[in-house]
């Protein structure tokens, strides 16, 4: 389009004008920042100056109260105590060396306990709070906050730490929080932001680990305003977190703690079941350790004894360790075979104290044999012969089927630090792992569960609720949390003929009960109280041709570490049964007489729900009973006294 | 054909060129840079590193650029307008729709030495294709109601492209830079009071119809302008910050508390302190009188821009300028306002003080257009 010069002029001086007016108001909107400006920093300076000096908004996490851990009658395993704990601010303290010597003179505190406040405090950024130390006397708290003054800085706080009341007796089970460290920072992908607090506790073993997500809730925040000298002025406001859950197990602390106490001496493991629930009543590992030990923070003298003590404490036995299940293991060899039709149960094996297989001897307990000899003998004496003829028959893939139908080699699910899975071995496992092909002398040590038969306390007290109730067992750790029952471990029947079932648990009545039974020295004699079970003992190592010429076959003439161990498995009621018990005695000699004894003991206790009658046992043992009770009430009363704080 | 085109020869040529560049202007961009360089050294705790260092390189290419621009006819820049602003609304597309699909959050386009924000790039051509278009619009024309509509749409549609992103504060900068182009393009007035009238009138609706039988928006609406005019209902996210702004703002003083010495902002308390809220260091560090001084060398800018439009006859030109520097005036002016807690936060910039390659770049080319109709003005 065409413009001519008038036109040019016209817009050009409109241009002009309003490019005038537009400077102008940018002018005066530039005055109207720049009288901002003057209030704020000439007139309002000193204002904010005091603000920026004196009052400083921080925000700081609360973290929340840790969930308590409960057994099945709301005894509390796992509690949160109150602890009085001196903090330090670097940033705040100015010259640390000289405030942390003035708070030396106040509260006596050891060179090393500084040192190390010191080199947690150089890690950190200057204005987080470094533990100094904790568990503090109310004394030092008071003596604290007289002197604060002097120590810029320093805060006492009281703060919350956890505290287990029956230390070693739940301390495999409920294991322990501690710190949480780098090496845990570095594995977990976690953004909690709890976990940046220094020395934040975090379940490091047991159900404290497993169930941490639980038990841990959420952090709270709260902004505080501080001043120069970083002492809180006041409380601005607070966003509470979420507590933790309670977590109540389905273990009955007093039973656990009876159970420890019994095996205490004995390198041990004990595990009883509720066969209505699954429910793990106890699930007892000796020698234990103290969780309270790691919490404060444990020392190398401590930590040393624990780790060399050659019963193993820091093991937990019952659902870790895994054995040979030795004679026990009889019950799946013989379900295998009655169900596989290779053998009746009124047939007779001949047993004349040893069978030769491929030109090795395996020989029976009995070194003169058992002669002819039927199902229900042949578990009712344990006679071995019988047994090394039936596997042959049933073959070792059967009997691993039926091993796994009653629970053994699985790992379940609970929420413990180690729960072994043991193993049912078959012609598969040996050509995978150890690529070797399966020999009949194989089978024939697995039919007595020696060989590569393993086997965990827990999983024999699975088998044997199993057995008892004829059902899917499985154990149950956690019965509900915040009040929330969980699922129970009660599930189907059995593939297994009852009448099998039937068969086998009359036999194992017998081997307590009937006068030839090789457990019959943990009779019950309370009526209605009967038990049944079958006793194991299994080699830790072959005992030598040359050793059995010597005449060495005695346990007694074994270093401890080369005995045989002792185990024993069991049920009660033998009518309507309600628990199952198993046990395990490393390296205690003979199964009739290490570990029965101690099963029919924690069965009693369970079935009478605390100390049984003397007349539940037979009239023999009574008085040596009566004593033994005497010791165990003294023990557990004294332990729980001393892992209580002072 | 216009006036500039006409007169052409007495437009200087060659190499004399340089003697005709804004120098004022250019020594006011070396200045406010420089004081930009000595914060980023500043709130890096004393160190080039990460800041300083990447900026002076992007000040230096930058200042290339924009001698470069300012030595080529403002004709050509006017012929290319068009075809500007058509790339860059092709650019805000794109990153609309390939940004949302294709490439996660993705606002901006890799060039390999930058990442070129679209949004940033309108600023400029969208004031650069309003002042060729009022160039070739008759006078007689400007305030016909069709000769109005067609820009509205045109600063419109970017504008509302922007504002989906969301970016608030450059969907502002689009608007009132436009608006100005307009505005001194000769627009009639009541045309602007009209706007002005129902926006005010509007904003009162809305607010006053809440909680009435009528009311004009969801409730959790209002609750999120409530938070946004006034940051201290929400104590832990926005308004924190501004408060610790504030703070370390007027704890200055009047001299400062001197170079490095800033307190508040050594301290983790300011967020983004190395970008929107860079202008707090500095008052608190050099106080009233070097904030007032940055604010001065601002100005400074803005009046010889002013100066330089309102002597140049060439009507594309002086719109171009005016636009340019009231877009940048927008930049500061709300950055200001934002820190010192007279506006709600919207995310703009200090212009070439902040941290940020591409709005620097994009600023330094737009500063170059500038001189490009300073030295071609017809004498």
């Amino acid at each position: 389009m065409k413009k001519g010069p008038k036109d040019i002029e016209l817009s050009s001086r409109t241009v002009s004008r309003r490019a005038l007016i537009v400077g102008a108001a940018q002018l005066a909107i530039a005055g109207g920042l720049g009288w901002r400006l003057q209030s704020m920093q000439v007139e309002q300076a000193d204002q904010f100056r005091l603000l920026a000096e004196e009052n400083r908004i921080n925000i700081r996490l609360l973290p929340p109260a840790r969930g308590l851990i409960f057994d099945r009658n709301g005894i509390p395993l796992a509690e949160n105590e109150q602890n009085y704990r001196v903090v330090i601010v670097r940033e705040e303290a100015g010259d640390v060396d000289e405030v942390l010597n003035r708070l030396v003179q106040v509260v006596p505190l050891a060179p090393e306990v500084i040192a190390r406040a010191k080199e947690e405090m150089l890690r950190r950024s200057p204005f987080v709070p470094v533990i100094i130390a904790d568990r503090l006397s109310w004394q030092d708290v008071a003596a604290i906050n007289v002197n604060a003054p002097a120590l810029p800085g320093i805060t006492a706080e009281v703060g919350l730490s956890r505290l287990y009341p029956y230390g070693a007796d739940v301390g495999h089970v409920v294991g322990y929080v501690g710190p949480v460290s780098d090496y845990d920072l570095s594995r977990i992908d976690d953004k909690d932001p709890l976990l940046q607090i220094p020395k934040f506790q975090i379940g490091k073993t047991g159900v404290e680990n497993k169930l941490e997500s639980m038990l841990r809730g959420s952090a709270g925040t709260k902004r505080i305003e501080v001043n120069a000298l970083g002492r809180v002025m006041r409380e601005l406001d607070r966003q509470e977190g979420e507590p933790g859950k309670d977590v109540q197990l389905g273990l009955d602390e007093r039973l656990q703690s009876y159970a420890q106490a019994r095996m205490d001496g004995e390198s041990a493991g004990a595990v009883v079941i509720d066969l209505e629930t699954g429910d793990l009543r106890a699930v007892a590992s000796a020698p234990s350790f103290d969780p309270n030990l790691f919490v404060r923070g444990i020392s190398v003298k401590d930590w040393t004894d624990l780790n060399e003590n050659k019963y193993r404490p820091l093991a937990a036995k019952a659902v870790q360790g895994t054995y040979p299940p030795g004679s026990t293991f009889k019950m799946v060899t013989a379900l295998a075979a009655l169900e596989a039709g290779v053998i009746g149960p009124e047939e007779t094996v001949y047993c004349p104290g040893y069978t030769t297989v491929s030109g090795t001897r395996f020989h029976c307990w009995k070194s003169g044999g058992h002669g002819n000899i039927n199902f229900h003998e042949s578990l009712k004496q344990s006679c071995d012969c019988y047994y090394y003829e039936i596997c042959q028959r049933v073959g070792i893939d059967k009997m691993a089927e039926m091993a796994r139908i009653l629970g053994l080699s699985t790992r379940y699910d609970l929420p413990l630090s180690a729960v072994a899975e043991g193993l049912a071995p078959d012609k598969a496992w040996k050509r995978d792992v150890r690529g070797e092909t399966w020999r009949v002398g194989d089978t024939v040590n697995a039919s007595i569960g020696q060989g590569y038969v393993l086997a965990s306390p827990m999983q024999l007290a699975v088998m044997t609720a199993r057995i008892a109730t004829g059902r899917y067992v499985t154990p149950r750790l956690i019965k509900s949390i915040n009040g929330v029952e969980q699922p129970t471990g009660l599930g189907d029947v059995l593939p297994i003929n009852e009448n099998w079932l039937r068969r086998t648990r009359q036999s194992m009545e017998a081997v307590v009960n009937h006068p030839r039974g090789t457990a019959r020295r943990a009779l019950i004699v309370a009526a209605g109280m009967e038990m049944a079970g079958k006793t194991g003992t299994s080699q830790v190592r072959r005992i030598t041709a040359e050793e059995r010429a010597r005449g060495v076959t005695r346990n007694e003439d074994l270093p401890w570490e080369r005995r045989d161990h002792a185990l024993f498995v069991s049920y009660a009621p033998v009518e309507n049964p309600r628990y199952a018990v198993a046990v395990v005695v490393e390296h205690g000699g003979g199964g009739s007489t290490a570990a029965a004894p101690i099963a029919r003991d924690i069965m009693l206790q369970a079935l009478y729900d605390g100390t049984p009658p003397l007349d539940a046992y037979p009239s023999a043992d009574r008085n040596r009973i009566e004593e033994q009770q005497k010791r165990i009430a003294e023990r557990i009363s004294k332990i729980n006294r001393g892992s209580a704080p002072a | 054909m216009s006036y500039l085109t006409n007169n052409a020869k007495y437009v200087p040529t060659g190499i004399r060129k340089l003697i005709y560049l804004n120098w004022p202007v250019i020594a006011l961009i070396c200045a406010v840079s420089a004081a930009g360089f000595l914060m980023l050294y500043s709130v890096a705790g004393g160190s080039a590193s990460p800041w300083m260092e990447p900026q002076v390189k992007r000040f230096a290419l930058g200042m290339v650029l924009m001698i470069g621009v300012g030595m080529v006819p403002i004709w050509f820049w006017r012929n290319m307008a068009g075809l500007a602003f058509g790339v860059s609304v092709i650019l805000l597309l794109a990153v609309e729709f390939f940004g949302s699909v294709g490439m996660g959050a993705q606002r901006w386009i890799d060039l390999g030495f930058i990442r070129l924000q679209p949004s940033e790039l309108t600023k400029i051509t969208l004031v650069m294709f309003l002042a060729a278009y009022y160039d070739w619009l008759p006078t007689n024309k400007t305030s016909h109601p069709l000769w109005v509509a067609l820009p509205v749409v045109i600063i419109v549609f970017p504008t509302a492209l922007v504002l989906g992103q969301p970016d608030l504060g450059t969907a502002l900068l689009l608007l009132f830079g436009g608006a100005t182009v307009m505005f001194i393009a000769g627009v009639h007035w009541a045309y602007f009071a009209t706007v002005f009238a129902v926006g005010v009138g509007t904003i009162f609706a809305v607010m006053q119809s809440r909680g009435t039988a009528w009311q004009l928006l969801k409730d959790y609406q209002y609750r999120r302008i409530d938070t946004f005019l006034d940051p201290a209902n929400d104590p832990l996210g926005a308004g924190y910050h501004i408060t610790q702004a504030k703070i370390a703002l007027g704890s200055g003083g009047v001299t400062g508390r001197g170079y490095m010495q800033g307190t508040q902002s050594s301290l983790d308390f300011l967020p983004e302190k190395h970008t929107d809220f860079i202008f707090t260091t500095l008052a608190e560090e050099f106080g009233f009188i070097g904030a007032v001084g940055l604010l001065t060398l601002y100005m400074l800018i803005i009046v010889f821009c002013v100066a330089s439009a309102m002597t140049n006859k060439d009507r594309f030109s002086a719109l171009l300028t005016m636009g340019i520097a009231m877009t940048f005036f927008l930049f500061f002016a709300v950055n200001i306002a934002m820190v010192t807690g007279l506006a709600p936060v919207v995310g703009v910039p200090l212009p070439l003080v902040s941290y940020g390659g591409s709005a620097m770049l994009v600023l330094l080319v737009a500063f170059g257009l500038v001189q490009s109709a300073h030295v071609h003005k017809p004498r």
